[in-house]
């Protein structure tokens, strides 16, 4: 039996296991990916000051760091059940079984589909397969793209897209309907982009950020949209239906009113080669589900999370979760919560010694800085919907679990 | 061959040079590098449909290209259900889109 099994090598997974190896805990970690660095291999932008952040290139620091410290990374390997013996955490993978003293799930966070008529078509993929495929295997998901639902994920990739020298031709809302839900309103959507606001090279975009409230923007934007690095964003018009035969041809399209109602007259057809669907981001959390986990509605954390507290420590003994799948954020805060997991096993396992709490404590309160310094901030009110959680859990939990 | 890929980008830089390997889909050869996946090396080479729906017929591809919604797999060396997006494309693999069942093998007649 090992000391500790990370499911995921993404940040939040090998930021646990170089904190866990580093108090000489035995690390294995696992991913489905044939690559480590989970979704920080897609990542590409510009920070402020003009420094381009390249997900490859920190993926790889991470994962030399963590084999540096004799930690066992297997990829390719998929986990499909979770067994708890008394001290034991069983981790059957297409693999093979393997047991540990404490188990990580850092299984990161998954697309929401909004499924329009002729989703189905090949050609048309979730936004993040499109960044996957073109910043980390290097191939164009097509010549001519549309991207139907914005929001902060959307407009950033369309943007790395560009790079890959794809044109996208617009992004759009999905129609109003029930399995659109928020992403086919125009004011809600305006709310979500005004949180990019800080980042858009359109000066009138930044200042609006500051002054425009969601219901005006809205209310204000242009039929044409605005555009963001030549990219026509459209919060006034809508994607019907995704058209093709064989494979994606083009979008059929409408206005909408600030409220997202079709006006009627409006329709046209636009061709396109391929379709990115963006309808955000919910942790990837069945992992948590099959271990018996409790769980929690957080919407800012968008969605079903493993209630857990500010140690990661869920409410199983010796289950952690740490990333996405404790509410979708940026890399940045997935790795420093991975510092916190991998320091909180290392405290279970009581591998902490000299002033290791100290070390705890402090690396609980990275998470907290990183948060407040993201660029990106993906949904509001994160901080607060993070303390209420964390408050049940010590409600519910703190009694039970033993050397809180 | 190989239009798709992004040879030159302006802050990854250009393509390193991979070794290529040859695969096969349907029984058609198609060039691909060392280090795709199966779902990057057919979609580089063009290729979007990788099966048909068992009921419906309709053609599917990749669409969420991290393994979980299983709209890619495909049979690999004889292997059902391989996620294309998850497997790495291997020298002499022999690679297949899944097709429709006929009326016998579909339970009742539908699925």
């Amino acid at each position: 039996m090992i000391d500790v099994v990370i499911i995921g090598a993404g940040p939040a997974g090998l930021g646990a296991a170089v904190a866990a190896a580093e108090h000489g805990l035995q690390v294995c970690v696992v991913d489905e990916f044939v690559k480590p660095g989970g979704r920080l291999l897609g990542q590409l932008h510009e920070e402020p000051d003009g420094k381009w952040v390249n997900g490859i290139e920190e993926a790889q620091k991470l994962y030399n760091q963590a084999i540096g410290l004799g930690v066992d990374i297997r990829c390719g390997i998929s986990v499909y059940d979770l067994r708890k013996l008394e001290n034991t955490w069983c981790v059957y993978t297409t693999d093979e079984m393997i047991e540990s003293k404490c188990l990580l799930l850092a299984t990161g966070a998954s697309e929401t589909p909004i499924p329009i008529p002729g989703w189905t078509l090949p050609g048309v993929m979730s936004i993040g397969a499109a960044q996957v495929m073109g910043n980390v295997h290097r191939v164009k998901p097509g010549e001519k793209g549309i991207i139907i639902g914005v929001n902060v994920l959307s407009v950033a990739i369309a943007r790395e897209l560009q790079l890959c020298g794809v044109h996208v031709e617009s992004i759009l809302l999905p129609q109003p309907g029930l399995l659109a839900g928020s992403a086919g309103n125009p004011e809600k959507m305006m709310e979500s982009l005004l949180r990019l606001s800080h980042l858009a090279p359109s000066p009138l975009i930044r200042m609006g950020g500051k002054w425009v409230s969601p219901k005006l923007g809205a209310r204000l934007f242009p039929k044409n949209g605005f555009k963001m690095w030549g990219i026509p964003i459209q919060l006034r018009k809508a994607a019907l239906e995704i058209l093709g035969d064989n494979q994606v041809e083009g979008v059929r399209m409408a206005e909408v009113s600030a409220n997202g109602e079709v006006l009627p007259g409006t329709e046209k057809t636009v061709s396109a080669d391929f379709v990115c669907i963006a309808g955000g981001l919910t942790p990837m959390a069945e992992l948590a589900s099959v271990a018996g986990c409790s769980f929690c509605y957080v919407p800012e954390l968008g969605g079903h999370v493993p209630l857990h507290n500010e140690f990661m420590q869920t409410n199983l003994a010796g289950l952690y979760i740490a990333g996405n799948i404790t509410g979708v954020e940026s890399a940045k805060v997935a790795r420093a919560q991975g510092k916190v997991a991998g320091l909180s096993m290392a405290r279970e396992l009581k591998a902490l010694v000299y002033g290791g709490n100290e070390k705890l404590y402090a690396a609980v309160e990275e998470v907290t800085e990183t948060r407040r310094n993201a660029l990106i901030q993906f949904q509001p009110g994160i901080e607060e919907a993070r303390k209420e959680l964390h408050r049940k859990f010590d409600e519910t939990y703190k009694q039970k679990l033993v050397s809180i | 061959m190989n239009s798709m890929r992004v040879n030159h980008h302006p802050v990854l830089g250009d393509l390193e040079t991979h070794k290529e390997i040859k695969i096969y889909f349907d029984g058609q050869e198609y060039t691909a590098y060392e280090g795709d996946t199966i779902a990057s090396a057919l979609l580089a080479s063009g290729v979007r449909t990788l099966r048909f729906h068992e009921d419906k017929e309709t053609p599917r591809g990749i669409y969420c290209n991290i393994g979980h919604c299983f709209e890619c797999r495909v049979k690999v060396d004889g292997k059902k259900t391989v996620r294309a997006c998850l497997t790495s494309a291997e020298n002499h693999m022999q690679i297949e889109s899944c097709k429709a069942l006929s009326a016998s093998e579909v339970k009742g007649g539908t699925l």
